[in-house]
């Protein structure tokens, strides 16, 4: 028994090529049937992800079984040229392995890829699609990823602006629940930071824009409060975190106007995230006790060092991972003949 | 049997201690079970420990300088094994660790006085007086403990460069209430204890009392400050770590001066 692996991912593709190829939940059933008519196939997974368009198969035929699936996949090309990648045996294990780790994602690390191989494991068992060849290599895979995770750095750190900003609001108020958030200016990297935020319970958000109508229609989105943005300072008393993304030339938060307002602030911590280029806020603001503040390159820089101790973890994932392919190859040597 | 346990204490928290910081230095540091499970089995053996000496001295075994400085270091296990869990502070084992094997190295190799017999505490309300200001000491050091924590995690916010401690320490808010209510710990346990020493009318030395004094008095306008917002939470954590150098230095000297005569 072999096992193959075919397809399309974003190491070698486009965006645009890679979306003729996405197979919807609509198609799966269609998919999964069409593979399982080819002769000498045993068992087949889909796995279609917005990176990547992968088949996993079985079978004791390997040859023109990788034929047959590749003829699948040029059927869906409508006479693009793509670029397909086809592997079996030992190397397709080991990047069943590596894709369930994270470490063949666009971001190294990132976890997502785990529960969209789990739910495509799950609908190719569920439709019956699946061999205890299959079964075994998907199940070795979770256990795989689950290791690499705990045993190693690779999933350390925020990698990008607004889960950076999470992050951070994290370290300084623990839960994000009841806590406020307001908005100077309404870029599309503040609400996506806003959102983040908001998905990990902060209560309310105020969104403050020299054009009302576009602060009202964000605040109505996400579901806050808009205010005129020559009034913000009112609105400030209970606010915990200050995200700013205007288009001033000059600092509109400054050490001067944020001292009266802290004031009255409780002595709550106050997180100042200024997206803004030029900034916002005034550098020595940072200086003010419980006040911090966070420029875009400060965190990009964040961002950048959680990407390199994940690049530096790769080494022993891989060795990890190899240990497992060794375990799994074994496995498949003692047990050559499917078993339904 | 006495010394095996405190030996056997100190080589267990030098290699809890030598492995948080091997990972810290790998940049694999894990808030694991490690400082939590080498603290447990310290408390047991210094329990043990205090329960043999207490049979030989036939009192709370804090009649020495010796004594002391091993009780103290009982009551800041007892006093993290009981808050640290309950305020789920990643990391305050960590820096637990080194303070008490601090105090078990000074016990053991420091030249102390280990000379108990000769003056035993006999009267209860004194006995009770010593030992529960002994265990107020205990939550100051949590206190000061939970103060580094806190001005190193604002250093480490403040600098905005990431890096392994951010990740580990607990959020700076969580630091700064457990500051607090450690020092409230502290100050009750500490009320309490001067409390029985009045009602037992024992003989103080003037330079002991006015020491402990302003040690009660420091902490007492510590939580008053804080309780009506004029002490940032970063001066009450600073002002933490003072309290506690002051009064790791002071304590041997009113040691000296308690001891009956």
């Amino acid at each position: 028994m072999t096992i193959l692996c075919a397809g399309i991912n974003h190491r070698d593709a486009a965006l645009e090529i890679r979306e003729k190829f996405a197979i919807g939940d609509h198609e799966l059933v269609e998919t999964l049937n069409h593979l399982r008519a080819i002769e000498g196939l045993s068992g087949a997974v889909v796995v279609s992800t917005c990176n990547r368009v992968e088949l996993y198969a079985s079978s004791i035929t390997p040859a023109p079984v990788m034929n047959a699936i590749q003829q699948f996949l040029r059927s869906r090309t409508s006479g693009l040229e793509a670029p397909f990648f086809t592997k079996d045996s030992l190397p397709s294990v080991r990047h069943l392995f590596r894709v369930a780790s994270g470490l063949d994602s666009m971001v190294v690390g990132e976890t997502e890829i785990l529960g969209q191989l789990k739910q495509a494991y799950s609908a190719a068992a569920g439709h019956g699609s699946t061999n205890a060849h299959l079964n075994k290599l998907f199940q070795h895979a979770f256990r795989v990823a689950k290791q690499v995770r705990t045993e190693t750095n690779i999933t350390r750190g925020a990698t990008s602006v607004g889960s950076v900003a999470v992050d951070l609001a994290g370290k300084i108020f623990g839960d994000l629940g009841g806590r406020k958030v307001m908005l100077l200016g309404a870029g599309d990297t503040s609400e996506r930071v806003a959102r983040s935020l908001v998905s990990r319970g902060v209560r309310t958000v105020i969104v403050a824009n020299r054009t009302f109508d576009r602060a009202a229609a964000l605040a109505d989105q996400i579901g806050g409060l808009a205010v005129h943005f020559d009034h913000w300072h009112t609105a400030f008393d209970e606010v915990d975190i200050l995200i700013c993304s205007t288009a001033s030339p000059h600092p509109i938060v400054t050490r001067e106007k944020l001292e009266p307002i802290l004031r009255r602030h409780s002595e709550r911590p106050l997180f100042i995230i200024d997206l803004a280029v030029p900034r916002d806020v005034a550098a020595s603001v940072n200086e003010l006790d419980n006040v911090y503040l966070y420029d875009i390159d400060s965190i990009e820089k964040i961002a950048n060092q959680s990407l390199n101790i994940r690049q530096a973890e790769v080494v022993r994932c891989e060795a990890l991972i190899d240990t497992h392919v060794t375990d799994f190859m074994h496995w498949m040597r003692n047990h050559p003949t499917p078993t339904l | 049997m006495q010394s095996v346990l405190l030996i056997a204490s100190t080589v267990i928290l030098l290699g809890s201690l030598g492995y948080t910081l091997f990972r810290l230095s790998s940049g694999r540091l894990r808030p694991g079970r490690t400082n939590l499970s080498a603290l447990i089995i310290v408390f047991i053996l210094l329990s043990a420990d205090l329960w043999l000496r207490g049979q030989i001295q036939r009192s709370c075994p804090i009649n020495s300088l010796f004594d002391v400085v091993v009780f103290t270091a009982w009551s800041t296990t007892l006093i993290y094994l009981l808050v640290g869990s309950a305020y789920r502070l990643s990391l305050l084992g960590a820096f637990t660790t080194p303070l008490v094997l601090f105090l078990l190295l000074t016990a053991e190799f420091a030249p102390l006085d280990r000379s108990p017999a000769m003056r035993a505490i006999r009267d209860p309300w004194i006995e009770f007086h010593a030992s529960l200001s002994l265990i107020a000491y205990g939550a100051f050091a949590l206190a000061g403990l939970a103060g580094v924590m806190y001005l190193i995690q604002d250093r480490q916010l403040k600098k905005r460069k990431g890096g392994t401690l951010l990740y580990h320490l607990p959020p700076i808010t969580d630091l700064g209430i457990a500051n607090t209510r450690l020092i409230w710990l502290g100050l009750a346990l500490l009320t309490i204890a001067f409390a029985a020493g009045f009602v037992s009318g024992m003989q103080v030395n003037t330079i002991k009392f006015w020491t402990s004094a302003t040690i009660w008095f420091a902490y007492a306008l510590m939580v008053v400050l804080r309780q009506i917002h004029t002490l940032a939470p970063r001066r009450t954590a600073t002002l933490s770590v003072v309290a506690l150098a002051f009064i790791l230095i002071t304590l041997p000297a009113i040691q000296h001066l308690s001891a009956p005569k």
